[in-house]
């Protein structure tokens, strides 16, 4: 396990969090961006480690949680229909529609199924001439060239019952709409580092610029985040707002430029509503006019779908940063994993999922109080 | 891959099927009808396979002596996909997995019972591959395999095999073993690494094959539950085999049955490199992956050096790690020090454990 081992050890950690402590001076807000770091930090306690002025707020980077609820309507109506196979990553199975989810399509007799890459799902409808083979595309950057790839090899080997429902959304509008945002308090970022692998980070220093923050491309591992976290404060209280790069070892400026190139050809930007956020201006990528005919919702045009949302949920203000999950009055109690309410409580990346899973319905005194009392011998 | 479909595939290179394959190389629905394809099934694969004086009489139920004193009981399904994989199949399970439930409830093992779902047009190669896992396992675990049945299900309604196994073990006299038993102080080990069977299985899972050097860990543990309880019977007071759902699931639902808080060290944890980094890939966490030849005890914290010795001196046991102990602080709760010494709570999943999108 060499390369994560590495940066996973305790001490090094003890001793980046001591040096963080030694630089803050005053309090911060830093936001970081994507739900898989956010698991992390909650995972290992890394917020724990922070000086008590340092507070990690989380963003809206899970693909799972600000897929809008509309879309999840038209997944399950499509998914249910006779001759279709439906695919979808494993943690849409269980994000709440308006009524029900993929889970209870498939138990209803959906054939729904999960693919660990889309090409499997483009493998799928090569195998299965007489059905309709439907991906579930959704996510930010990251997950964005494998799915443009199924479509174009769809495309290239002229599989006609091949289709995406996509719902792909981009970080940079996303950053923007949170500063933007009336009574932001975030102060820096931790980039979400798989979207940089991608995407580079040439996108982000008019960001910098305009709105005067630190943004720092970051990875996941612990000593990763609080490298992260570290530059971020340093920036901070020398009053600097650059863009930096702290997760070398995977991402350079430029990014993977081949992925880009297909990014380009196979999506066009467009409008997209975030659930629990609602609508940001292009925000998102949908199939260009080249691939059209390869989009889902244009192939089964699904209509008559009514959304609501759960009057309890407080979903949006989690994504936004606005409230911890543990201050919406259902956590832990109408909403769990085992009864979501709102996405944010399905994926592991989730921020209500994270805060449930690894304990955090309890008081900080109950946790601390809690303690392992083991002795190593 | 390639080599995993090898590893993972039966080998037919030593056993000649005696049934006359001649007219049906395959399953049909006469094999479950209780007619003469049946009969030939039984007379020529199950008798010769499990042959023991108990299951040559026939009759609609075995005739057992068992010396007085208590005796266990258990019964277990198996549907497992693939049927063969790398460490493994079906069979194997099949008898250890009902071993392992009578083992770890302080039982020495004795009878078993064998019944099978097959499916319309399963290759009879197969069976007989699965069968004589059987028996080999059933050898080496000291049972026998005394009754069972066979039914036949339509084309399309079955995945190839289904075993249904059940068992009757003798309990050990002056063991007292339960999940309800735990007690704080009590030391937590474990016989060997964790996620093994599982990550096997995923190994050679349709749609998810991936390269891996990962074996199953199926095995019989009644012989290295034996040794402990005959060193330290009495430091013993709960024993489990962490199958489905991992070590979490088993220490979560000793934690709630004994109303004690459980605190593990996830340093302490022992787990292979390539079942970590196979992990890591889809984004799964080994202490809620299946395991089907560990064993976790709960010990008197003054046993507990004595019970790791005699794991590690059995071959099933080398890896043998203490990983954590009981306390009377958060009850009901699985809580681990992370590596960065920070606790997090370790919930009971709900359901599988999905792999993330990213």
């Amino acid at each position: 396990m060499k390369y994560l081992t590495e940066f996973r050890n305790g001490e090094i950690a003890q001793r980046m969090a001591r040096e963080i402590h030694a630089i803050a001076t005053r309090p911060w807000k830093i936001m970081e961006v994507c739900g898989g770091q956010t698991h992390s930090i909650i995972k290992n306690g890394i917020d724990q480690m922070l000086p008590a002025g340092i507070e990690m707020i989380h963003g809206p980077g899970c693909p799972v949680c600000v897929t809008p609820l509309e879309l999840i309507d038209k997944a399950l109506a499509i998914a249910a229909q006779p001759g279709v196979i439906f695919c979808s990553f494993g943690d849409m199975l269980r994000v709440p529609g308006t009524e029900g989810d993929l889970f209870q399509v498939k138990g209803a007799g959906g054939d729904v199924r999960v693919v660990y890459s889309p090409l499997d799902a483009v493998e799928l409808a090569a195998k299965n001439p007489d059905k309709q083979v439907v991906f579930f595309g959704v996510g930010f950057e990251t997950t964005a060239p494998a799915n443009a790839m199924s479509v174009h090899v769809a495309k290239r080997r002229g599989l006609k019952n091949f289709s995406l429902l996509v719902s792909h959304v981009l970080v940079p509008p996303a950053i923007a709409a949170i500063l933007e945002s009336p009574g932001n308090q975030v102060q820096g970022f931790l980039l979400a580092g798989h979207v940089c692998s991608v995407m580079g980070y040439w996108e982000y220093p008019p960001l910098a610029e305009k709105y005067k923050v630190p943004l720092v491309v970051t990875g996941f591992e612990p000593l990763d985040l609080l490298d992260g976290i570290r530059r971020a404060v340093v920036q901070l209280e020398a009053g600097r707002h650059e863009v930096e790069n702290a997760y070398e070892r995977i991402v350079k400026y430029e990014g993977n430029q081949a992925a880009q190139k297909l990014l380009t050809e196979v999506f066009e930007v467009t409008d997209r509503a975030w659930r629990g956020i609602g609508v940001i201006p292009k925000s998102g990528w949908r199939l260009s006019a080249g691939y059209r005919e390869f989009d889902a919702e244009e192939r089964f045009h699904i209509t008559g779908i009514h959304t609501q949302e759960s009057a309890l949920c407080r979903a949006g203000d989690v994504l936004r940063g606005a409230i911890k999950p543990a201050e919406c009055a259902a956590f832990g109690k109408e909403c769990t994993p085992r009864h979501p309410l709102g996405a944010t409580m399905v994926s592991s990346e989730g921020a209500c999922a994270a805060y449930f899973n690894y304990g955090r319905f309890l008081s900080a005194e109950e946790l601390a109080g809690a303690g392992t009392g083991l002795t190593h011998g | 891959m390639a080599e995993n479909g090898k590893a993972g595939s039966p080998d037919f290179s030593n056993w000649s099927c005696p049934l006359p394959l001649a007219g049906y190389p395959t399953i049909v629905m006469g094999h479950g009808g209780g007619g003469k394809l049946g009969n030939e099934l039984v007379e020529n694969l199950f008798l010769p396979a499990f042959r023991n004086p108990a299951l040559e009489n026939l009759g609609d139920a075995a005739v057992l002596e068992l010396a007085g004193g208590r005796l266990a009981m258990s019964t277990d399904s198996f549907v497992v996909q693939p049927l063969f994989f790398p460490g493994g199949s079906i069979g194997e399970l099949a008898v250890n997995g009902t071993v392992n439930d009578l083992a770890v409830s302080g039982a020495v093992p004795k009878f078993l019972s064998a019944s099978f779902i097959l499916e319309e047009g399963f290759p009879l190669a197969q069976l007989a591959a699965i069968v004589e896992a059987m028996a080999k396992a059933a050898a080496t675990a000291g049972v026998q395999i005394v009754t069972g049945d066979t039914k036949v299900v339509e084309r399309g309604h079955g995945d190839g095999c289904y075993i249904n196994t059940a068992g009757i073990g003798q309990l050990r006299a002056g063991i007292a073993v339960g999940p309800h038993r735990a007690q704080p102080g009590d030391a937590i080990l474990v016989s060997g690494t964790i996620g093994d069977h599982g990550m096997a299985i995923m190994s050679v899972r349709e749609g998810l094959e991936f390269e891996s050097q990962i074996r199953s860990d199926c095995a019989a543990l009644n012989g290295l539950i034996g040794e402990v309880l005959e060193a330290a019977g009495g430091a013993v007071h709960t024993m489990r085999d962490p199958t489905r759902g991992g070590l979490a699931s088993t220490l979560n639902e000793i934690a709630q049955a004994s109303g004690v808080g459980i605190a593990i060290d996830e340093a302490w944890l022992p787990v292979r490199q390539e079942v970590q980094s196979a992990c890591e890939l889809l984004g799964l966490d080994p202490v809620y992956v299946a395991n089907e030849g560990k064993a976790v005890f709960f010990v008197a914290p003054e046993a507990a050096e004595q019970v790791l010795a005699v794991l590690r001196s059995h071959p099933l046991g080398r890896e043998a790690a203490r990983i954590g102990q009981v306390t009377a602080q958060h009850p009901r709760m699985l809580v681990a020090r992370t590596a960065m010494g920070a606790n997090r709570v370790i919930p009971i999943q709900i359901g599988e454990q999905l792999p993330r999108i990213c």
